[in-house]
């Protein structure tokens, strides 16, 4: 059964990413423990609404953990304290009543803040755009069956291809590296057969972007396979640079 | 007018090949002086981009997401269909065709359906070559179960997540193009009103959503997948932000919306657990195949489950249909886990809802069992409810889930409106009066990758490259002002009533009187208050902030004024429907076993309706369906 408990959030405000930004200090009361985080959150906006106050914003849209646009660091921890979770399926039952409760957006150099708890993560797509597909057009594949994949290279490769691209990784790493989302579609599609005629040019080109888009480079902390909602492995990590040493020498 | 559906001619297997050769081609290097808009990058918006910036023409694609990956297709999670036929049991393109016509109750384009199942071998081909990681054998080739009851294998898989690597298969794809500049990204932009010149689409209205700007895109053609209107019910499984203004407002400049009545409620989901929630998630019917589905006998019992002792326990569904049990067919499972709720046997803390028990098969096969058959699932109900469903039998009720209704569509994909195509859920064309599990995913590929790109070609090397002049039509600007006049209607308004608050107010008008059951005296009542609540909603909504700026209020606010709208079509559209077929029931048209009683003497049409204006009925126009390969039959679960 469900219960009530009153929290005190503190959330992090900004216009946009040419203004500075502070946080702000909110009752929330009566919160349902069967309430998702971001349900709590609509019920403080509908709140503020109903004060004359700005409502919060913040990037959702599925709610079942699978889209990605979701995401905040809640006292300290992207996607808040439980493993595996992402913001959306993280629900009020894991918080005690009385809490406080710090809501910031990810931090990150690569991912300016749009407003609030909202984040610019067009950097993920532009490191995509370098490398991150298999370049077969419509039309052009054969037979389904004419290449089989061993059932462990599609398993691992499934394992990687989970990542949602939500930015948790980034958030976490205390360098704002994203070579956990990065080394994920490295090896989804390195492992694969069909992938194979472009693994050179992949991982080198999608690296490159990476550096550019002001993103860090991994120094082993293990934060983002921690915050990872898909509990992606850093062994992709490893997968991924062992890729890159290997596509370098000429 | 009359309808042309513009079906080929000849034999059913030979209508796609033989429209394939008599279409029209564009020159390779004419292509580039085409451009095409594809709003949407769902499954179908994004499988029709690549293919089409593929083939050479100019793409505008267009996302209100952050970024083109997040539509909703991500979230599907059983599977794709296709008629390959590896388990060798029987399947072929035919049976596939066969099936989903008859899943669709006979209320699909035979000729279309056929088409679907004749691509759905490509689709996993091109999926494969892309990289999309389907579940293998340990010989390395692929793997396929049943679902939804189909007597054959034919589903492929990628464990829970088939829509989410479907869908970043179509999302690399359409990267691939990006980085060719075959493709221009507008995420974050969403589209306000498609603009049409001398009857003809020639270019949509949007505005920035990080800053507001209004601006308009002109095109050689208007490609709509823009999904399905399922949260007109406010809770439904679709997320957030889907919405009916893309498809709503190209309505209300002409084109013809068909058969919005076909919704379909699924009957397996987490119920709600109070006023607060947002959205209802998806357990997979499997479920049925291990569980039992019960209410407690007394009204109103409070007792915690494991407290009720056997014999005051109603196992509804295997005492009304003994045959099926708890396998009967989806909109009959749903429909009766309604009537329990509203006769005061729901349980939990809102009492709409019914148990799923799995207590006798965990005590039968043993726990592990169960875990491997649906550890994921189980997890995730833990996750959401925080209770033990290998304890405590789990709770499940129906929520809103797909709309296989959507804008009328001939054998070209093309809309009554020239230039003016619609793909996936947003079109009404495939799925007839319900859809079948594991179709949804096969559909928007097939229009993307396999369909439109041929139909495209032959639109296009009709006309001549509209240029970059054409923007300048006062059409445009006349639109333009328009959407700019109706969102500052918005921000003026300053009521005391939240969106949500008017949203959760029609969802629960809609749920109640045009959700799983409809009768006429229900719709009628709704058809009177849904003008009622827009009415209240442009003297009393409340949406703060400013039009140049981030405001994701006034965001849901244009798109709850178009559902306020769009609910009467819906409505109006289940009180003209005098028969039930598939997700559309109406409680006085039904078999004594309680099974959907279709009219086919009356009602075997697509019901297209003409957008007059506010306040007034629509106009219908008729689109006969002929049946020349399947025998129209009454579905039996007996």
């Amino acid at each position: 059964m469900s219960k009530k408990i009153n929290l005190t959030l503190k959330v992090w405000r900004q216009k946009n990413c040419k203004t500075p930004g502070a946080f702000e200090t909110y009752q929330a009361r009566e919160i349902d423990t069967a309430m998702s985080f971001l349900e709590m959150l609509d019920f403080v906006n509908e709140m503020l609404t109903h004060e004359g106050r700005d409502p919060i914003t913040f990037d959702h849209d599925c709610r079942e953990g699978i889209c990605g646009s979701c995401g905040a660091v809640v006292n300290g921890q992207p996607h808040g304290p439980l493993r595996g979770t992402t913001l959306c399926q993280l629900h009020m039952r894991h918080f005690k009543d009385g809490q406080t409760l710090v809501v910031e957006p990810w931090r990150a150099k690569a991912f300016p803040i749009n407003k609030d708890l909202s984040v610019e993560r067009s950097s993920f797509d532009r490191v995509m755009v370098a490398g991150g597909f298999i370049s077969v057009k419509t039309g052009q594949a054969p037979e389904a069956h004419a290449i089989p994949v061993p059932k462990e290279a599609a398993d691992n490769a499934m394992d990687a291809a989970q990542c949602i691209g939500c930015g948790a990784c980034v958030a976490a790493c205390p360098n704002g590296s994203a070579m956990l989302f990065v080394g994920s579609k490295v090896s989804h599609l390195n492992l694969l057969a069909q992938g194979a005629p472009e693994k050179k040019t992949r991982v080198l080109h999608m690296v490159h972007q990476m550096d550019h888009e002001g993103f860090g480079n991994c120094s082993n902390s293990y934060e983002c396979e921690a915050a990872c909602p898909k509990q992606i492995s850093v062994s992709h990590i490893a997968f991924m640079n062992k890729e890159y040493r290997q596509a370098s020498i000429p | 007018m009359t309808l042309d559906s513009k079906i080929p001619s000849g034999l059913l297997q030979d209508k796609w090949t033989s429209h394939k050769f008599n279409n029209k081609l564009v020159n390779p290097s004419n292509r580039r002086k085409y451009k095409i808009i594809v709003v949407g990058t769902g499954l179908a918006g994004a499988s029709s981009a690549a293919s089409l910036a593929e083939m050479g023409y100019q793409v505008e694609s267009f996302c209100f997401q952050d970024s083109a990956r997040r539509a909703h297709s991500i979230a599907a999670q059983g599977g794709i269909n296709a008629a390959k036929n590896y388990p060798n049991d029987g399947d072929s393109v035919r049976r596939l065709f066969y099936d989903t016509i008859k899943g669709g109750d006979f209320r699909s384009r035979e000729a279309n359906v056929y088409r679907l199942a004749e691509v759905s071998n490509n689709i996993i081909d091109q999926c494969v070559a892309q990289g999309v990681p389907f579940a293998r054998e340990y010989s390395g080739y692929l793997d396929n179960r049943s679902f939804g009851g189909a007597q054959v294998s034919r589903t492929f898989y990628a464990r829970g997540q088939t829509g989410q690597q479907l869908l970043l298969g179509a999302y690399q794809a359409l990267m691939k193009e990006v980085a060719k500049n075959n493709v221009f990204l507008h995420p974050r932009t969403e589209m306000l009103d498609l603009v049409v010149i001398d009857g003809i689409a020639r270019g949509i209205v949007v505005r920035n959503l990080l800053s507001g700007k209004i601006e308009s895109y002109s095109a050689d053609a208007v490609v709509l997948a823009t999904g399905g209107y399922g949260n007109v019910f406010y809770l439904s499984t679709n997320a957030k932000g889907c919405n009916v203004t893309a498809t709503w407002r190209a309505h209300k400049k002409g084109a013809f919306f068909a058969n919005p009545c076909y919704t379909q409620i699924h009957p397996t989901c987490i119920p709600l657990h109070g006023n607060y929630q947002s959205k209802l998630t998806l357990m997979s019917e499997s479920l049925r195949n291990d569980g039992r589905v019960w209410v407690p006998k007394k009204i109103k019992d409070t007792r915690l489950p494991n407290e009720i002792p056997l014999q005051e326990r109603d196992y509804f569904l295997e005492r009304k249909y003994p045959a099926f049990g708890n396998l009967v067919p989806r909109d009959i499972a749903s429909r009766n886990a309604k009537e329990q709720c509203d006769t005061h046997h729901g349980v939990g803390d809102t009492g709409m809802a019914v148990y799923l028990d799995l207590k006798e098969s965990i005590a039968q096969l043993g726990k592990q069992v169960i875990k491997d058959r649906y550890g994921n699932l189980l997890d995730m109900y833990a996750k959401i409810t925080g209770e033990d469903p290998y304890q405590t039998p789990m709770m499940i009720y129906p929520a809103a889930h797909y709309t296989m209704g959507g804008l009328w569509v001939d054998y070209n994909l093309m809309s009554n409106l020239p230039g003016l195509f619609v793909i996936g859920e947003a079109n009404f064309s495939d799925h007839g009066a319900n859809r079948l599990g594991a179709s949804a995913l096969m559909q928007g590929l097939a229009d993307g990758y396999f369909v439109l790109p041929y139909t495209m070609a032959n639109y296009l090397a009709g006309v001549k490259p509209a240029g970059e002049e054409i923007i300048h039509r006062s059409e445009f600007k006349d639109a333009e002002i328009q959407v700019s006049d109706k969102i500052k209607r918005l921000l003026s308004v300053k009521g005391k009533t939240t969106v949500d608050e008017f949203h959760r107010e029609l969802g629960h008008l809609l749920w109640n009187k045009c959700g799983m059951a409809r009768n006429e005296k229900g719709l009628k009542e709704a058809l009177n208050k849904i003008p009622e609540i827009r009415e209240r909603f442009w003297k009393d909504v409340c949406v703060l902030g400013s039009n140049d700026d981030f405001n994701q209020a006034l965001e849901r606010a244009g798109r709850v004024a178009d559902f306020l709208e769009f609910s009467e079509l819906l409505c109006f559209d289940a009180l003209h429907r005098q028969e039930s077929c598939g997700g559309h029931f109406r409680e006085e048209f039904q078999t004594p076993e309680g099974e959907a009683l279709r009219r086919d003497d009356l009602f075997s049409y697509v019901a297209a309706w003409q957008f007059n204006s506010l306040g007034q009925s629509p106009t219908l126009h008729k689109e006969e369906l002929k049946f020349e390969e399947t025998h129209l039959a009454q579905r039996n679960y007996k």
